[in-house]
């Protein structure tokens, strides 16, 4: 902070770069449209009027994953479904971010049958786990901020 | 109740020795009919024009392993003009179940029929498209059958946590 | 069970495409399980000849969850949070044909009060599904607004829910021989104040899109279906009634208490995604009629049924009855006993015919569960109605056909 005693009010700021890229990362996070079951709507209600996510930066939701950096996985993975999963998170550039949404993406939720695979982690590495069964729209903008403090912490190469 | 009678009756008269039983339970009729004649059945109560039965509402199956016969095929059928539903089934034995696929009369039995096929195993001659719906392409079994298993994981307590969480495969990267 | 790589050749599905495909003349697309306008994780497989669509080959089972054969390793209560997430935009009316299901097989009694509160809360689900519908069928055909505007009115709907059962979707309020418990006081304030609120809001979707040139254009005479065509292809619900057959469940087969309360049944005529749309505006107003009128009539009396081999005693009976205590842990640890036999029963969902088949073999545990699913019904007849369309009305053909994955895969 010395050049900023030296130079007065001249209307400039320093920080750390890793600070001013994680800043820039959190505030235009665009979030791929992956629901597949009933979080979806709950996503869908979280995106609309009442629960705005667009507020913290979320204002659109990208189908395709080579335009967006988060991955909101809501809903129940199938196996037929799981392979696709993992094509599309393959899909997405550099840095991007999962968000397992609701109890069957975490953990299979109330189902455990041949069908269903029992937690998205075992496919794509998550990062935030946002509990309930569908999480309502707040439980789920609270998962976005944890998810931006995580992304605050991070370091530059992380995802250099 | 008069109108189902009445299709019972057309239905004896049609199809004679084919017809095995009538079972009423909770005020619902359900007639066995041989699996062979079954789309003759069902043209019979389709095509007479004082029946009408001209909706088929479900085509669903159930497995009674390990008694015989195995698999009882339901169908059920709706009177739209005169506003009466009628169940037929057809009761099949042996681990590869056949029957003639109703498809050509009433082309809504097609992907009902590819889910029986899917997750029962049994086979419709005469299907025009016969693969699996549900299931992944490559997958092997038939998973409502009750020989079967469910197929689930052992739910992680504090107890065997770490245990689990050995075996588990997560993905890292 | 690790993840394997499913490819389908050209060659295994050389039966469906037609000849011009495999001589490259027309394209086969892919529109692929994740979409946004497919509503869900459904895979179409487009035969194209430039824009226009010669054959649509649905490829479903992506979210295929084995809730038919998990239903079986519960019991009869236990396996009631099962049905919820089938079509989860009707969770109410799932709930209802399996509880009925139950009631019917054991024949157990459901008390007046119960039923008014039961048809009250299927209503009012109907109109949230129907306002989801409308918000994403108008959001593929690019009026945003409408989507923004339908969620807004469906927070009020769902407050009333949570208000009842404390969650806002996969309530389980249901339970057979009644409800859960009984609604709170401030329901019928909640929903008078829905009853006010929704005329003006529905005559403002109708405003902006029934008259609007643009939406005409882009619905009028598209997906077009012929009522005994529809009826031979096993379509059910709006998009049945839209091509001219009247015929709504409510009305031909009451169940629940239906038959004491006086509404229409919208019927179009010439079956196209237009009609299907006034449809299901025109029954938006017919389900607040019906509310009204239970809400006027709403019995008093007890919530569930006094039957205690199959409903719990309530905690404050615990205390003083041994025979309360005794059923209270038959119901807990076993479950009640069905008998032998099979029933089918059918309510109207918003999307069409859901029907339930509930075999019991005598004991705790249903022994087979099947759920005939209108969406699955309904997406049978896309190729028949996609044919000669551009792949921009095959995406409004599909909204009009008001799927929901769940329900259509189980």
């Amino acid at each position: 902070m010395g050049i900023e005693q030296k130079l007065g009010n001249l209307g400039v700021v320093t920080m750390s770069l890793e600070k001013a890229v994680n800043w820039s990362r959190t505030y235009a996070m665009w979030p791929m449209l992956f629901g597949l079951a009933c979080c979806a709507i709950e996503m869908m209600a979280a995106q609309a009027s009442d629960y705005d996510m667009s507020r913290f930066g979320m204002e659109l939701m990208r189908a395709s994953p080579r335009q967006s950096d988060l991955m909101i996985v809501a809903g129940r993975v199938s196996r037929k479904m799981a392979p696709v999963l993992r094509r599309l998170y393959d899909q997405m550039p550099d840095p991007k971010w999962v968000v397992s949404m609701g109890d069957c993406a975490s953990c299979g939720g109330v189902f455990n049958n041949y069908a269903i695979v029992p937690g998205v982690d075992e496919i794509v590495p998550v990062d935030v786990y946002v509990a309930g069964c569908p999480p309502r729209p707040e439980a789920l903008i609270h998962g976005i901020l944890t998810l931006h403090e995580k992304v605050r912490g991070e370091k530059l190469h992380d995802w250099a | 109740m008069d109108h189902v009678d009445k299709a019972v009756d057309a239905l004896r008269r049609a199809l004679g020795a084919s017809i095995l039983s009538v079972d009423v339970f909770r005020g619902q009729t359900t007639v066995e009919v041989a699996p062979d004649r079954i789309p003759d059945a069902v043209k019979q109560l389709r095509d007479d024009p004082e029946l009408e039965f001209n909706y088929l509402a479900a085509l669903t199956a159930s497995d009674r392993w390990p008694a015989e016969p195995r698999f009882t095929v339901l169908y059920r059928l709706y009177s739209l003009p005169h506003n009466v539903f009628l169940g037929l089934h057809a009761r099949l034995e042996g681990n590869a179940p056949q029957l003639p696929s109703l498809e050509p009369v009433f082309p809504a039995a097609n992907w009902h029929e590819r889910e029986l096929f899917d997750l029962f195993g049994i086979t419709f001659t005469g299907h025009s498209d016969l693969r699996r719906i549900l299931m992944p392409y490559d997958w092997v079994g038939h998973p409502l059958r009750k020989d079967q298993p469910q197929g689930y994981e052992e739910v992680q307590f504090t107890f065997n946590f770490d245990e689990i969480d050995r075996r588990k495969p997560y993905a890292r990267k | 069970m690790g993840l394997t790589q499913m490819e389908v050749t050209v060659d295994e599905l050389k039966h469906l495409v037609s000849g011009r495909a495999l001589e490259g003349e027309t394209m086969l697309l892919n529109m692929g399980p994740q979409h946004p306008s497919t509503h869900g994780v459904l895979r179409l497989l487009l035969e194209l000849d430039g824009e226009v669509v010669v054959n649509c080959i649905p490829d479903i089972g992506y979210l295929h969850t084995g809730i038919e054969k998990n239903m079986e390793s519960k019991t009869y209560t236990q396996a009631i949070v099962m049905t919820d997430r089938m079509d989860y935009l009707n969770t109410m009316g799932n709930v209802l044909v399996y509880v009925l299901a139950i009631e019917k097989l054991v024949e157990l009694d459901v008390p007046e009060r119960a039923r008014a509160v039961r048809i009250i809360l299927t209503e009012l689900q109907r109109i949230a599904s129907h306002l989801v519908w409308l918000g994403t069928h108008a959001l593929d055909l690019a009026a945003m607004s409408v989507f923004l505007y339908c969620f807004r009115e469906r927070e009020h709907i769902l407050d009333v829910l949570e208000m009842c059962s404390g969650q806002r979707m996969m309530t389980s309020y249901f339970r057979p021989g009644g409800l859960w418990r009984d609604v709170p006081p401030e329901f019928e304030s909640a929903v008078r104040s829905i009853l006010d609120l929704m005329p003006g809001r529905i005559a403002q979707y109708e405003s902006m899109l029934t008259k609007n040139p643009l939406w005409i254009d882009r619905t009028r005479n598209i997906g077009v279906i012929s009522g005994p065509e529809a009826l031979r292809a096993g379509l059910c619900g709006p998009a049945l009634r839209a091509s001219g057959p009247t015929w709504d469940l409510r009305k031909a087969q009451p169940y629940c208490g239906y038959e004491l309360y006086e509404f229409d049944v919208p019927v179009g005529s010439n079956g196209d995604v237009y009609d299907r749309y006034l449809c299901r505006m025109e029954e938006m107003r017919q389900s607040l009629r019906i509310v009204e009128q239970a809400l006027r009539r709403l019995p008093s009396g007890p919530v569930v049924s006094a039957n205690r081999k199959f409903v719990p005693p309530p905690r404050s009976e615990l205390g003083q009855s041994m025979e309360a205590v005794i059923h209270h842990f038959k119901l807990w640890t076993e479950g009640f006993p069905a008998p032998q036999g099979g029933v089918w029963v059918a309510v109207e969902s918003p999307r069409g015919e859901l029907a339930c088949y509930l075999e019991g073999d005598g004991g705790p545990k249903p022994h087979r569960v099947h759920f005939r699913t209108p969406s699955f019904a309904n997406l049978q007849a896309l190729p028949l109605l996609a044919r000669g369309h551009l792949v921009a009305d095959l995406v409004g053909i599909i909204g009009s056909l008001d799927i929901v994955l769940g329900d259509v895969d189980r």
